[in-house]
């Protein structure tokens, strides 16, 4: 068994993973990605079409040529990596973390580190996560999976296509779809309003024709051996009502229906799960419940933008050196969501330091206004445009802003949408 | 080969493959014939897993005595084949003292039927069997002779075995015409194929009104009997640690909360009455039927954590007693139908007892001197410590490449699927247990595409769900025309 020593090691060598790991590496400390696959860059890989690195690089890429730019900064700065390396179980022993790497090109390896930083991504709902009705026969598909088999692998896998939920894979897709000649029939959305970001809708529905239908489920799906069909029925309907349920033919169905932090390791390791997220509860320094193991990244809340992962992942990454470098964490006080927030994070603020946050908005909203509150006490009132679900909302609560807090108190800090 | 079988087995779900398995500790030519791609495709794929404790029937019936009898055998079995099974235990919680009355008269059915160590539990002992009961529990029956088991992974076992000992096994031959001359049986398939047999034995699940008829047998009805069951994480908090069993209905056990072999939750079944045999489509209303009783057992149960819900098909008989024995019309043919629960748990006691009647029915029986009734064992990567993990992968590196992730299953696991015959995505699904978990193959599906391809030769748009017409690729890219959709902005 091979030893391996590190002052942190980063699990996910995607988009977060690799960011993390260069402010660390930057900041001297020793440093390894360990990745289940074969290559660097996560689902940046599959993700061929362009819309990414507006915020980050101020330029329009792809996302391989995302990816590729960690990818490069990693190799320049020497940083170790272990490919198809896979993660079994992490040994919290207070001051030193353990875990194995399985892998069939290193054999088992035994590491050993300070600190980890969890950025393992998300993985995407599927069927029985939403419970469509119906037979269970090939064909049914989730997005990711599909975007995968057609960008990387090169396989189609239908030809008539349904798209169930908007989210952007789901958008993009049907533009793939469409593009390498197969038919999509529709996009059909539980939610009034659609999933992903406004410019996909435009750019791979409206720009193609392909129908969105909003406020429809599928309700039940057909085909003995291949999908052959689907029932498209509006919300509040019984599947049998048929009021203006219709029926599309078709060999395969496209599931964009959310994503999930993929956690499963984090839970072995011990660390506490937020519900609304799905991911870990972390303090401002964005550290887990346990001491030592930090999360970044999709693995923490799911991102609508991968510049919004790396920015998270970088801050994630400088958390981790004050980390080794021994610097107390100093006061912390409680976050929480007030009216209209599904969730924000960090689930604690520093009082004494600038403070950025995420949050997500539980309702559709035009002229919304962001409203921050500690102990009652308004210390940011900001007007937003528009909000909707699929769209993140990100602040910073600079440390001037902050009103001197009495140490006795909760401090709780609330963030509403009004 | 075109000489003349001893027996042809038609079926090989759980019944067809232990009686296999049974028969090939003897000198005789055995064929097992299955109309699916793999065995346990059928009704052996799609159930509880239940290994009952032998208290549900009644004393006087031929299901109670083989369901004693089977659940006895099955240490042994697991010792010999491997397949994940355990003891757990079950329980019947009553949640009034009207439903008290019933348990006790399944405790009375118990003790008499000879279920071991079968107890009554007030509602202190029935909390601290199973914590995570309903607090409103009055009290209950524990039968720890009951536990859980893999159906497919016996099913796949049981046929290992018996191939091992000489049983020949034919997929993809779905019986379609039964030619009776003199003293043979000529069995026919749709795809033109033929065996000839001295003995048959009808082990066709929801076929074997059809396949009996084809004998020109007995003239009998199965009816499907539709259960739906829904499949959460292994992380689910309504884990428990012994099967939980509702009280009762005279038609129905009723839907329970099982923790299975592999350390997932399941709940269900369903029961309803169908006509099509080919139904297996889940529906929204049983969704509310089966959450609602779960929920009311074991108030933890939370659809938060459903990962697939799936549909089984039950080959119901009228009286719903199994239907075992040498046919009156047709006196070479055995007979096994109405094999519903608890089939699973009387399999191995079933092969005992059809044995047993084609000895009756003139078979010779001579014992084969170098039958071996084991088979090797599989390694599996999440199931050894880090030692023994370094040790397989030095000795094979692919047991370092985690394909599946949710369930931690490697390459080498798939590849041995693979030589073993299960080479679409549920038979690899069944036999490793990959594509199973959370993300229900989300992650793996494209590696393991690669691997069929790889191992078999087979391209990639042959590669099917389960045979037939399953396929999982139509084409590559670049292959197809634009598709242009009029008025369409081009």
């Amino acid at each position: 068994m091979t030893e391996k020593k590190y002052d942190s090691v980063i699990i996910g060598g995607g988009s977060a993973g690799m960011a993390a790991a260069c402010r660390i590496a930057e900041a001297g400390y020793s440093c390894a990605i360990v990745e289940r696959e074969t290559a660097l860059g996560g689902i940046l890989n599959q993700c061929i079409h362009n819309g990414f690195g507006l915020h980050h690089f101020k330029e329009e890429l792809t996302g391989p040529e995302y990816a590729e730019r960690f990818i490069q900064a990693v190799k320049d700065k020497g940083l170790d990596v272990y490919l198809e390396t896979t993660v079994m179980d992490i040994e919290d022993t207070g001051s030193m973390k353990s875990f194995y790497g399985y892998s069939s090109v290193y054999g088992l390896l035994h590491f050993s580190c300070r600190s980890i930083v969890l950025a393992m991504g998300c993985r995407e709902r599927n069927r029985g996560n939403i419970g469509t009705p119906g037979t269970r026969p090939s064909g049914i598909f989730t997005a990711g999976l599909a975007q995968r088999l057609v960008n990387i692998d090169g396989y189609i896998p239908g030809k008539k296509i349904v798209i169930v939920g908007s989210g952007d894979i789901g958008l993009i897709m049907a533009r793939r779809m469409t593009w390498v000649g197969t038919e999509v029939l529709g996009v059909v959305e539980i939610q009034p309003y659609p999933a992903g970001l406004t410019r996909n809708i435009v750019q791979c529905l409206t720009d193609f024709n392909i129908p969105l239908h909003l406020s429809h489920v599928v309700s039940k799906i057909w085909g003995k051996e291949r999908v052959e069909g689907v029932r498209v029925s509006p919300v509040g309907t019984e599947e049998g009502g048929n009021r203006a349920s219709f029926d599309l033919d078709c060999d395969t169905l496209l599931l964009s229906v959310g994503l999930v932090p993929d956690n499963e390791i984090s839970k072995k390791a011990g660390v506490d799960l937020n519900p609304e997220t799905g991911g870990a509860l972390v303090d401002s320094r964005l550290m887990t419940s346990v001491e030592g193991i930090f999360a970044c990244g999709n693995v923490l809340h799911v991102h609508d933008l991968v510049d919004f992962v790396t920015e998270e992942s970088q801050r994630c990454g400088e958390a981790v050196c004050h980390y080794l470098k021994g610097v107390a964490p100093g006061r912390q006080y409680r976050t929480v969501s007030g009216a209209n927030v599904k969730y924000v994070l960090p689930n604690m603020y520093n009082p004494d330091g600038d403070n950025r946050f995420y949050l997500r908005p539980l309702v559709v909203k035009n002229g919304a206004e962001l409203v921050v509150k500690i102990e009652g006490r308004e210390v940011i009132r900001k007007k937003l445009r528009h909000v909707q679900p699929s769209e993140m909302v990100s602040f910073t609560l600079d440390r001037e802003e902050i009103p001197s807090l009495e140490s006795s108190r909760g401090n709780t800090l609330e963030t509403g949408i009004l | 080969m075109s000489s003349v079988y001893d027996v042809a087995i038609i079926g090989a779900g759980v019944t067809g493959a232990s009686i296999a398995r049974r028969l090939s500790a003897y000198k005789l030519r055995v064929v097992l014939l299955e109309k699916e791609c793999d065995v346990s495709f059928g009704v052996s794929k799609a159930n509880s897993g239940i290994i009952h404790g032998g208290f549900h029937h009644g004393a006087s019936t031929l299901k109670s005595r083989l369901e004693i009898q089977g659940n006895i055998m099955f240490d042994a079995l697991q010792r010999d084949l491997h397949f994940p099974f355990r003891r757990c235990g079950i329980l019947v919680a009553a949640l009034s003292f009207e439903e008290m009355k019933t348990v006790e008269k399944l405790y009375m059915q118990g003790v008499q039927n000879g279920s071991i160590g079968i107890e009554l539990c007030n509602r202190e002992r029935m909390l601290s069997l199973e914590p995570k009961l309903n607090r409103d529990v009055v009290g209950g029956l524990h039968a720890p002779s009951g536990g859980i088991v893999e159906p497919y992974r016996l099913v796949f076992s049981l046929v290992e075995s018996a191939v091992k000992n000489g049983v020949e096994l034919k997929t993809k031959f779905k019986v379609n015409g039964v030619d009776i001359t003199g003293e043979r049986f000529h069995i026919s398939s749709v795809n033109g194929e033929t065996v000839t047999s001295r003995y048959a034995v009808n082990a066709a699940g929801l076929r074997a009104d059809e396949i009996s008829k084809l004998f020109k047998a007995e003239e009998f009805t199965i009816s499907p009997r539709k259960g739906e069951e829904y499949l959460m994480d292994r992380n689910a908090a309504a884990f428990t640690s012994r099967v939980i069993f509702p009280v009762p209905s005279p038609n129905s056990k009723g839907m329970l909360v099982i923790p299975t072999v592999e350390g997932t939750t399941m709940v269900g079944p369903t029961a309803e009455e169908i006509e099509d045999k080919e139904d297996l489509a889940t529906t929204g209303d049983n969704f509310e039927k089966v959450f609602y009783s779960a929920r009311r057992l074991v108030p933890s149960v939370s659809e938060r954590d459903i990962i697939t819900a799936f549909v089984g098909l039950r080959p119901a008989l009228e009286g719903n007693d199994f239907y075992i024995a040498i046919s009156t019309k047709c006196p070479k043919l055995v007979q096994a139908a109405g094999i519903q629960s608890p089939g699973l748990t009387a399999a191995p006691a079933i092969g005992e007892y059809v044995k047993d009647l084609l000895k009756k029915a003139g078979l010779i029986l001579e014992e084969k001197p170098n039958y071996d009734p084991a088979i090797d064992p599989l390694p599996r990567i999440r199931e050894v410590d880090p030692f023994t993990a370094e040790k397989l992968i030095e000795k094979n590196p692919s047991y370092g490449n985690i394909v599946c992730r949710c369930e931690s299953i490697s390459e080498a696991e798939i590849v041995e699927a693979i030589k073993k015959g299960h080479t679409t995505l549920d038979g690899i699904k069944f036999y490793t247990r990959a594509q199973m978990g959370r993300c229900q193959g989300g992650f793996c599906t494209y590696k393991i595409l690669k691997i069929i391809q790889r191992e078999t030769g087979l391209s990639v748009d042959e590669i099917t769900k389960r045979g037939a017409g399953s396929w999982e690729i139509t084409g590559r890219v670049g292959e197809f025309q634009i598709f242009s959709r009029t008025g369409g902005k081009e």
